[in-house]
């Protein structure tokens, strides 16, 4: 097993690749590597018999084209001031949240063995207090917004170009203080935050619409005073053109059209896998669809 | 309006002129600090500092839940927020965020609860803040500070600014009149003897301190001799001061001007039935208020000279 800083070198060089390569190239190394994310996602829930799948796989590709390919960030100085920011709002899908950090070498990938072990630093809910890279502890829903809207008032106060990137999921958008956020950020014209909302159409109990409307997303969206753009979750293409362009004037948000549990086909777009855990014999059969 | 019931020639003073002075003149210097707000500009007496610094002014509207998360976001960037805005909808709209943003995080924010307790008197219970004490004081990780008058508001407001960890203060609006000495030093978590007593501790904090030493006073005209704590940190209490007004004087009364379910008296409690159990009575808020003015509330409640001592009396026996 790789120590951290060997880990964080891998990815850096990784990285580097990555933003080196031509589109078509670019697009390839982080889907394969968004394989990986979803592989690790896979060993680190099966420990404990616990976690969110669904949710995890359908944000892989966005959090792998985040860590890999957009962001800026410092393994071995978790702290600098200058970072980009990244809040996870849905906090619950922590076990993809820290499979990236871990691979990208903020903390020993051997830790995510531990992950809801008692007593381990990988709480079911991350937790900053605890694991490098994790900037505000979330998990009840309709937090993250308005931290990240904090986030982009500190950078522009500061006079600092750094970005801030929050990952919301769509059920949680029924939650009213991610409107008071949305709001805030519209007003303000804060053009340095990008929320990507995770759409995959499922919350936990069912279908976001037969629970409670959310469409047309986009349009609320727009009309808060955001740039809206509707994109495939899953294209690492348009995800990357997407989060690395610069902002204009407005907030963006990228309404990302997934599939809840993306990659292995018997999870897919099933609401009960929001917090199921594969057995043996279905862990073998998603580790072969992985491998494809 | 909101004359002191029993002792109306003594000078009062509002402590929001205080917390929003002594905030103005830490910002010329440190340039972490922020204030945030909810519409709450006038009503926190923030507009001088939002001419000084009107980028360093944060209003999200009335928007409590996103002001809090707001607050984290700008911790997180290495500022140092001031939030301010009326206790009830800081404590009470927005006390996950407080939970999850600020205390969990652990994040260097200063909750300032304006108009606390029933500072908005006739507006009603809706409007009242009794239950932020039992609220703030299940989050272990917040430091709460109730300033007694102007010096100890300017003191806390200071204190805050280094504190690199998460503070909820109220801040009063009923005008009270001075109870620190002169040369008396701030201290966060140490409890002050403003009278020295043999017979029973009257443990106060905020609106309540100046009404404990008129009790005192009343008592010691009836021979009974009362020390005077004014509790400033409610969390973490002071537990050696506490117990060794236990140990001392035999008997405790405890003044808030909050529900008496979980506040300074409950944490006076939980130490003295821990450590050196003795007799107690808990004042405060019993139930929600009928209508009335903050004044009239207080003495409605027996929250004042004449209650207190009697209180006290019915324990010395």
């Amino acid at each position: 097993m790789l120590d951290r800083q060997t880990q964080g070198a891998d990815s850096n060089a990784l990285i580097a690749k990555i933003l080196a390569a031509d589109e078509t190239t670019r697009s390839e190394l982080l889907a394969r590597t968004a394989t990986e994310v979803r592989v690790s996602i896979l060993n680190t829930i099966i420990g404990p018999k616990m976690g969110h799948i669904g949710g995890d796989f359908s944000v892989a590709d966005i959090l792998t084209t985040l860590f890999f390919g957009v962001m800026k960030l410092d393994p071995d100085n978790p702290n600098w001031q200058e970072r980009d920011r990244f809040i996870l709002s849905k906090g619950h899908c922590s076990a993809a949240l820290y499979s990236v950090l871990a691979m990208r070498g903020f903390f020993e990938i051997d830790l995510l063995k531990t992950f809801m072990a008692p007593l381990s630093a990988l709480n079911g809910h991350p937790n900053r207090r605890k694991i490098p890279g994790v900037e505000a502890n979330t998990g009840p829903l309709g937090h993250g917004l308005p931290i990240g809207v904090g986030c982009a008032i500190a950078a522009r106060l500061a006079k600092a170009d750094r970005r801030v990137f929050v990952v919301l999921g769509d059920g949680e958008l029924q939650e009213g203080s991610n409107w008071e956020a949305a709001m805030a950020a519209g007003h303000r014209g804060l053009s340095n935050l990008v929320a990507i909302v995770d759409r995959n159409r499922l919350q936990q109990g069912a279908g976001t619409e037969d629970t409670n409307r959310l469409e047309p997303l986009a349009d609320k969206w727009r009309s808060f005073g955001w740039e809206v753009h509707d994109v495939d979750g899953h294209d690492h293409r348009v995800l990357y053109d997407m989060l690395s362009q610069p902002g204009g004037s407005q907030p963006r948000c990228l309404v990302a059209r997934t599939i809840k549990g993306k990659g292995v086909s018997f999870i897919e777009n099933r609401v009960e896998w929001h917090h199921k855990v594969p057995s043996l014999e279905q862990v073998q059969l998603a580790h072969k669809e992985l491998a494809v | 309006m909101n004359e002191i019931s029993q002792a109306p020639t003594v000078a009062t003073f509002d402590c929001r002129v205080a917390f929003a002075e002594t905030l103005i003149e830490l910002a010329r210097t440190d340039h972490r600090i922020v204030a945030v707000c909810n519409d709450s500009v006038g009503s926190s007496n923030l507009n001088a500092f939002q001419k000084e610094f009107p980028d360093r002014l944060i209003n999200v509207g009335i928007a409590e839940q996103n002001m809090v998360g707001v607050a984290a976001g700008l911790a997180n960037g290495g500022f140092v927020p001031y939030v301010s805005c009326a206790s009830p909808f800081l404590t009470g709209r927005a006390l996950e965020q407080i939970k999850a943003d600020v205390a969990y995080n652990n994040y260097h924010i200063v909750l300032c609860g304006q108009s606390p307790g029933m500072s908005y008197g006739e507006l009603g219970p809706t409007h009242h803040s009794i239950e932020d004490f039992a609220w703030m004081r299940a989050l272990t990780d917040l430091t709460i500070l109730v300033p007694a008058d102007p010096r100890q508001t300017r003191d806390a407001v200071r204190w805050a600014s280094t504190a690199n960890r998460p503070v909820f203060m109220r801040v009063g609006r009923f005008k009270i009149p001075s109870v620190t000495p002169e040369d008396e030093d701030f201290v966060p978590g140490r409890a002050s003897r403003l009278r020295d007593g043999r017979d029973v501790t009257l443990i106060a904090c905020g609106t309540m301190v100046s009404r404990a030493l008129g009790a005192a006073d009343q008592l010691a005209q009836k021979g009974i001799s009362a020390r005077v704590l004014n509790m400033t940190t409610i969390q973490p209490l002071d537990e050696a001061a506490v117990i060794e007004a236990a140990t001392e004087t035999g008997r405790i009364v405890t003044v808030e001007e909050a529900i008496i379910h979980g506040g300074l008296g409950s944490a006076v409690a939980e130490c003295v039935v821990q450590n050196k159990p003795v007799p107690m009575r808990i004042l405060g808020v019993p139930h929600l208020a009928p209508t009335g003015s903050t004044a009239f509330l207080l003495d409605h409640f027996g929250l004042n000279a004449e209650g207190i001592a009697k209180a006290a009396l019915e324990l010395v026996g």
